[in-house]
């Protein structure tokens, strides 16, 4: 089994974070792992993107080729969208519905909403709010995570749960409470 | 024990088990991670392993030579470009030959995803005469950098280690093994062949051609480098580096693959995959190095096809689609790219002292037409793009105070540059002295962030020494400023721009306060620590 994520977002808004502990969790169950980061001048508020690939088998590439990935998932609504062709014909597309807007072109956001509807198989979310609404404003990531794992059938949500323990274990009780409460509030799509 | 590293980290770790004594490095993406993991890893620590950051390459090139003529082993790190500032000490370098191991690491950029060309290492690697490794995994990586030393020390010459930012930045469970034990101190004893006058120059390059022939051998027989024919005669294809990966991914059915991680290109295999093939198909990420040197091995009859065809794009990084449409086996996508999307260019942060810096720059020249900003390399360039739009130009590290003067010596008037702190101490200084030497009319804004930011807040070399630099190479005191860039003191920096573009000599002005970036970590580590 193999599956293939495009994780997009805009710098600074923790897509990385997603890549680390699905990693951890990967690792951890004995799968083979390749993640592409981006670093430097794309960080500064820019768009963001990093491949990630998980197989019980070898792995050669470290990019995703077009038409192949089974999930794009994304902080933020245009940001899943620039990477569509990257899409396979099952694949779904996770992402935030709340703009980013920290250019003067943005498109409307109804706009948006309905390209991203139109697709075959989409999960939407506002996760900043939901993140919020949890008391854990600054797991908004977590909640992407969370509604990632549904549709992540490599790796069981428990795996995942349990990367998160360890990745955040050293940032205190507090913060693995909150990122675990943020994760299973976008596990339930809540 | 298998670990969750980046190519670089791999590297890194590499190195550090091979009995590494010293990392020599200026950051630049994407090898900058190679010696920050260095500085944090716990052997490193223990041993107290040399991994400050360098001025620029140059330095850190020549401080590993003088590390290896002391017989301990030495790494040295840089992006692509970094080697045109450190060639003079690299191609020398194989002229003296090296004692202790001696790896430079050279991290090219196909794709320009954070640069402004993508050069290709092995050229150089080929033009000094030494031995060049191109790893494909993360795993190799790691293994090769004890080969490396190992390879290093035996040939007495410095190794050439190229990778590109796929394998720089991307993560993969690499196993590990033990760690060496450092070198011992033991200066070379043999004094001629580190004095590079003529005579000796002679005898010294004399040996390193003889030592080509074993330069050759060693990559034929490298066990990095594979040759796998197929059932019967048809495609061959060369495919070096992380291009290997990319045709792997694609299952071409039938072909001979030779897979090349170490050059110069061994010719034996080559010759054998050609007598076994009807047609090659070159694939390496970069420049077509391996294209060009193949035809002239196989001759003008023998179809070789690759990035000089068309068969692959001719420039940018490669991926895993171009082969497919190379082997035939291109799909199309399920889905057309979205109707809806803007571009998002990276931007300056909000807060960011370069803000302040253009703001009021613009503001200023608004009333001079004439003016021309030659910039530099750095966040600061970013000033470039919209809502500043504030510089003219921006070509190598150093190049705004050089750029101005001769522009200011043809009769631009005003010619302003910007330069960051770090990008001056890599290579401004020198362009200062030569603009004070001429009493050239420029003004020189050395935008100080106390950091070098574009890569990640790496400590900068010239922090608080700014103005004892600039006073010293001769600026005159009462043309040079230090000024805090903040919203409410523009009016005052503008004052003083305006003053100091009157000046018929040169001028300094140095705005000065920490990156947003840097001052928000050291709060959220104060937060932490409490
Ligand atoms: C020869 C060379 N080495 C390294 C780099 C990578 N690099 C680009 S900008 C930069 C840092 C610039 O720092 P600074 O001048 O302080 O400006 P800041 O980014 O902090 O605004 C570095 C290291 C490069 N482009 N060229």
């Amino acid at each position: 089994m193999k599956t293939d994520i495009k994780l997009a977002g805009v710098g600074g808004q923790g897509i990385l974070t997603i890549a680390t502990v699905i990693g951890q969790a990967a690792t951890a169950a004995g799968l083979q792992l390749k993640q592409a980061e981006v670093h430097g001048m794309s960080q500064r508020g820019g768009a963001v993107e990093s491949d990630l690939r998980l197989s019980d088998e070898a792995i050669y590439s470290d990019q995703i080729g077009l038409g192949t990935a089974d999930l794009i998932v994304s902080m933020e609504p245009m940001e899943a969208l620039r990477y569509l062709p990257y899409l396979g014909p099952k694949g779904t597309v996770v992402t935030s519905s709340a703009p980013f807007v920290n250019i003067p072109d943005y498109p409307a956001a109804e706009v948006l909403q309905a390209d991203l509807q139109a697709l075959p198989s989409v999960a939407l979310l506002d996760i900043e709010g939901v993140a919020r609404a949890q008391g854990a404003p600054k797991s908004a990531n977590m909640v992407l995570l969370g509604m990632t794992a549904r549709h992540l059938a490599i790796l069981p949500p428990e795996a995942l749960r349990e990367a998160i323990r360890t990745i955040f274990a050293r940032k205190g009780e507090k913060v693995v409470e909150d990122n675990l409460k943020a994760f299973d509030a976008g596990y339930e799509g809540v | 024990m298998k670990r969750l590293l980046l190519g670089d980290e791999a590297l890194a770790l590499g190195a550090i088990h091979a009995g590494l004594s010293g990392v020599y490095a200026y950051p630049g993406t994407p090898s900058t991670e190679i010696t920050e993991f260095i500085q944090s890893d716990p052997i490193s620590r223990e041993r107290g392993l040399h991994s400050r950051w360098c001025t620029n390459e140059k330095t850190a090139m020549e401080a590993a030579l003088g590390m290896s003529f002391a017989g301990k082993r030495a790494l040295v790190c840089m992006k692509h470009v970094g080697m045109n500032v450190c060639a003079d000490a690299f191609i020398n370098s194989a002229i003296t030959g090296v004692k202790g191991g001696l790896v430079v690491v050279a991290a090219d950029d196909p794709s320009m995803h954070s640069s402004q060309n993508e050069q290709d290492s092995r050229f150089y690697g080929e033009f000094a005469m030494v031995p060049v490794l191109e790893p494909s995994t993360q795993q190799e990586c790691y293994d090769m950098m004890a080969y490396a030393f190992d390879l290093s020390e035996e040939l007495r010459l410095p190794v050439l280690m190229r990778l590109v930012t796929r394998l720089a930045h991307s993560r993969a469970a690499v196993a590990v093994g033990d760690c060496r034990d450092e070198n011992p101190l033991e200066p070379d004893q043999e004094r001629t062949r580190w004095v590079l006058l003529p005579g000796n120059a002679k005898r010294q390059y004399a040996s390193l051609v003889a030592k080509a022939p074993e330069v050759l051998r060693r990559a034929e027989q490298s066990a990095f480098s594979s040759l796998t024919l197929g059932p019967k005669k048809g495609l061959g294809v060369v495919a070096a580096g992380i291009g290997y990966n990319y045709v792997c991914e694609c299952h071409p059915e039938g072909v001979s693959i030779l897979k090349v991680s170490q050059y110069p290109l061994p010719q034996e295999q080559i010759l054998a995959l050609a007598a076994q093939s009807s047609e090659i198909l070159v694939v390496e990420d970069g420049q077509p190095f391996i294209e060009t040197r193949i035809k002239s091995l196989l001759g003008a009859d023998y179809p070789v096809t690759g990035r000089l065809t068309g068969r692959l794009p001719r420039t940018g990084e490669l991926n895993p689609d171009h082969l497919a449409a190379a082997f035939g086996k291109a799909q199309a996508a399920p889905f057309p790219p979205a109707l809806h999307l803007a571009a998002r260019p990276p931007q300056l942060c909000q807060g960011c002292g370069h803000r302040d810096v253009y703001a009021v720059l613009n503001e200023v020249l608004a009333d001079f037409p004439s003016a021309r900003v030659f910039g530099d390399i750095g966040c600061y360039t970013l000033g470039a793009l919209p809502p500043f739009r504030a510089i003219d130009t921006c070509v190598d590290m150093g190049a705004s105070i050089t750029m101005a003067k001769g522009a200011a010596d043809a009769g631009v008037f005003p010619a302003v540059a910007v330069i960051g702190d770090s990008t001056f101490t890599h290579s401004g200084m020198t362009s200062l002295l030569d603009a004070v030497n001429d009493g050239s009319p420029i003004t020189v804004i050395i935008s100080d962030n106390l950091t070098t930011a574009m890569t990640g807040g790496q400590d900068s070399a010239g922090t608080h020494k700014f103005e004892a630099i600039c006073l010293a190479l001769g600026v005159e005191r009462e043309h040079l400023h230090v000024v805090v860039p903040l919203p409410a003191n523009r009016a005052e920096i503008g004052r003083i721009i305006r003053e100091e573009l009157a000046y018929k000599g040169v001028s300094v002005i140095i705005p000065q306060r920490e990156c947003m970036q840097t001052l928000a970590r050291k709060q959220r580590k104060k937060q932490a620590a409490k």
